[in-house]
Order: C-alpha cells, then structure tokens, then sequence
C-alpha cells in the first residue's frame, strides 16, 4: 500500500483539534483522475487531506484495497469511477456498482461508519463535482474523528 | 433411514462396477459418536476386489458434511499440460442432500464441477443434527460424548420427532429434534433436491420461510454494539482457515490469505488480519454461498460465521434478486450487472 497511508498511525496528530484525516483516494484513470486534474487545472479549493491512487477502472477495485487501507491507518477512502454508461471499457464501473453495493452494506452491518468508505461517480468534466465531493468526505470523516477500527495497532517498542 | 443406505450402497455398486464413475462420494460413520465424515471409493479399488469398501457407506442425520467440498480438485487442469493433449476428465458419483446440490450447481456455473461428469444422487434431508447444540444439552445434563453408546431418533419424519442418546451407564437422554437441528436446517429453505441424476425416495422437512429474522434483528442495533459483536467473534477466530477449506465454493488455487508478493494478511495475532480474512472471504462468497453452515461447523472456536455468511446472503438477494438454487441457466450475480442496479450507496456533494 502507499506509504501515505501508513505513516502517521498512533503520533500525536491523531487525536485533538488540530487532527487532519488520511484519506486514500482510488480514482479511475479515465473519469474521476481527470475530473481531479480539472480541478486542479481550474484552481479550485479542496481539502489537502486525499491521497490518490490512480487505477485504470473502478472495476479494477479489489473490496480487499479498501479494507486494506484502513487497516493501514486510513481515516477514510473513497472511490470515484466514470458515470454509468460512461465507462471506458463499457462495462467496468457497472460491474464495480454491485461489489460496492455490498461492501458498502456489509462494512456498516458490521459496524464500520458509513462515512469512512465513500463512493461517488465524477466525470472528466466535473471539476467542480470533484472539489465538493472532496470536501464532504473531508468533513464527513472528521465528523466521526479518527479511524480505528479495523486499522492494524503496531507493537510500541 | 436403512432403505435410504441401501439404495445408496446399490447405486454406488452399479455406478462403480459400471464403469460410469471414477470415484463415488458418499458418508460413513466416524470414529467418534454422533458424527460422521466423507467416504470416497476410488473405482480402482472396487475393481481390485475390495467391493467392502462400499458397505461402509451411511447415511443418517448427522451427514451434515457438505460433499460438494471434494469436487473442484477433480476437474483443475493438470499443470504442464501441454494444450494438444486430451483433456481425461474424471466422473464423480456423489450423494447430495439440497444444499450440496446448490453447491453442486454454484460450481457447475463457474465450470469447477462440469454437469457432464457429475452423477448426483439426490436424497431429500429432514434435517441434520448440531453436535454442539447436543454436547450443550448433554453437559447440562451433568455428561459428556465419551459416556454415549449409541443413539436411536424416534419419530424423525414427524414434527414431533425426538432422537434418544442411550448413555454406556443405561440411562437415556431424550432431546427434541427440531431443538437439536443445525440452524442452517432450521431454517432451509429448499430441503428437497431438484434435477438429480437419481433421486431417492424419502420426506423432506418442510421448507422454511425464507426470513432473515436473525439478521434483521442486528442491522437494529447501534453501531457500536454491532462493532463489538463483530470483534469479540472474531477475537475467537485462531485463523486455521478450516471455514475456508470446508467452504465448497472457496475454490481457489491461491487464496488471497496465502499471497505472499501482495501480503494481505498478516502473520501476526493483531485482530485486524482475522477481520480483513473473514470480510473478504464472506464477500468472496456473494451469490455462492448457499447456507449450508459447513464453514460454522468446520470452526474449532464456534466463532458465529452464520450472522456474517448469511448477511451477505440476504443483500445479493434483495440488492440483486439472486439466490443459488438448482436452476442452472441463471448468470452469478458478481460477473454481470443491470442498468437499474441500486446506487442507493452514492455519495452525492
């Protein structure tokens, strides 16, 4: 995984107000990373708390690289594909809906906040979608503080 | 309950001496009370004489081992096979209850379990015994599984059935059956097997209704409270992976546990990595999972994987109207999709 989602897990930063959340991003290549990029492009302000992670389809996202990333210290992850219908190979995001649809039910029945695993569709064109999405996970995740649930407690030595 | 063995012992002895099967899986008694294990006859051994091997074959209701476990290694391509070469597949003969069946039919649709090379033989169940839910009431009792001679069920197509446990003291212990039933019986919706190549005569129990009663009642709770049931079961869990190997439809050659290049999962003791194992396996299992418990029986802690299993059941039936029966024509849920699939999880800005 990223070393962005695995370096500050247990420093000081973690708790208290001025604690930032960790938020791994997994973006499609042809959609949602563009979308980024035109935010970017269009100077618009979002949060500096994503890390992305860019993947060719959302249909390339194993429900493992979710888990995973808070297992290693992420606060949050969300993920962003083409819009339905949209999709670069036709069918990936498609495909991709469904596996979400349960991750998203089964991480909540669970008892893993909903805020932490966030899914949304943004096309290249949606900058301005990109930048607010960004910030309502940001504050979404902050609403519910420090990620702790499934992340991996490392032995102090 | 003994025609039942019967017909399956001359079944397996035509299917055998016949040629029409390579191996026949069936159950025989285990070495300990109240249980039994899986019998695979090789035809290679009846065909040297030893036609005993088949005597051993059983069938009552403690066969709860689902079968269907075996399949897939028989139809696995054979490494270094070179593509001209002809394929030899090898013809199972297997005793199915309805929820091996399902399983049978699961693998069939990923092609692990080819139809053409499956000769099922369908016995309809009246439901199978929880040793442990018998140990519980026997321990209550003031005795254990090593005071037991033998045990004779009474009544047992009847709703009132009872099954008598006759300790070596001469005392008996009498328990009702439907109390006693695994709750994956309890609660099975398709008792009766469909589209078997043989199926035996017998009563089935009555199908249940179907209700996730259980699972409803969780989704109730608060977070939190769900969070802490979640952990302390898995805090039992000593990651043996018996859930995964006794799972008929966790058929694959390398488990994303055992990736070493990409190490999911820790080696370590943390929490954690039994909860990433568990989530992804039971996802692993959407649309596949058929309820059959084996995964619950198979766990030496008695960690509650029927909450879990059995959720992930319900959603790929309500999100996407999909339930692993016996019909075979209908597409797994996870390789395809509709335009109209939920988007109720869409995080709008």
């Amino acid at each position: 995984m990223p070393a962005a989602a695995q370096s500050t897990a247990g420093s000081s930063t973690r708790s208290g107000e001025d604690w930032e959340p960790k938020i791994v991003a997994f973006l499609c290549n042809w959609c949602s990373y563009a979308g980024a990029d035109l935010a970017g492009v269009s100077r618009m302000q979002y949060g500096p708390n994503i890390r992305i992670i860019r993947v060719p389809c959302s249909g390339r996202i194993n429900p493992l690289f979710i888990v995973k990333a808070l297992q290693n210290g992420a606060d949050g992850v969300l993920i962003s594909g083409c819009h339905p219908g949209d999709c670069h190979y036709i069918s990936g995001n498609l495909i991709a809906r469904r596996k979400f649809a349960l991750v998203k039910r089964f991480l909540f029945f669970l008892g893993v906040e909903p805020e932490r695993v966030q899914f949304s569709w943004v096309s290249a064109s949606e900058g301005g979608r990109f930048a607010g999405l960004v910030n309502k996970v940001i504050s979404d995740v902050k609403r519910v503080g420090p990620s702790g649930k499934l992340a991996k407690r490392l032995m102090k030595v | 309950m003994t025609e039942t063995v019967d017909r399956i012992k001359t079944l397996a002895r035509e299917l055998l001496t016949g040629g029409k099967v390579d191996v026949f899986i069936g159950y025989q008694d285990a070495s300990v009370p109240l249980a039994s294990r899986p019998l695979l006859i090789p035809a290679k051994k009846t065909a040297e004489g030893d036609a005993d091997i088949i005597d051993r074959l059983t069938w009552n209701s403690f066969c709860s081992n689902n079968l269907a476990v075996f399949l897939p290694k028989y139809f696995e391509n054979a490494p270094f096979r070179k593509s001209k070469d002809p394929v030899k597949k090898t013809n199972v003969g297997i005793v199915a209850k309805a929820c091996d069946l399902r399983s049978i039919v699961a693998l069939s649709k990923e092609r692990h379990a080819p139809v053409e090379n499956v000769i099922t033989i369908g016995v309809p169940c009246m439901g199978k015994y929880d040793r442990r839910k018998i140990e519980t009431a026997m321990k209550a009792a003031g005795f254990d599984f090593s005071d037991i001679d033998r045990y004779e069920e009474q009544n047992e197509e009847a709703a009132d059935g009872q099954v008598a446990i006759h300790l070596k003291s001469g005392k008996s212990l009498v328990f009702s059956r439907e109390k006693m039933l695994q709750d994956a019986c309890a609660e099975c919706r398709f008792p009766m097997p469909e589209g078997t190549t043989h199926l035996l005569e017998g009563k089935a129990r009555n199908p249940g209704d179907g209700g996730y009663g259980r699972i409803e009642d969780f989704e109730k709770l608060p977070l939190e409270e769900r969070w802490a049931y979640f952990s302390g079961e898995m805090e039992k869990c000593i990651r043996c992976n018996a859930c995964r190997q006794a799972c008929p439809t966790c058929y694959c050659k390398e488990c994303f546990a055992e990736m070493t290049d990409l190490k999911w999962i820790g080696v370590s003791t943390d929490l954690s990595d039994a909860m990433i194992f568990h989530i992804i396996r039971i996802f692993h299992q959407s649309g596949r999972c058929i309820e059959c418990d084996a995964c619950y029986r198979a766990c030496p802690m008695g960690v509650d994987l029927r909450m879990f299993t059995r959720k992930m059941v319900k959603d790929t039936e309500t999100l996407f109207k999909y339930l692993p029966v016996f019909s075979r024509e209908e597409t797994p849920p996870m390789s395809t999709f509709r335009e109209g699939d939920t988007e109720e999880f869409i995080t709008e800005p």
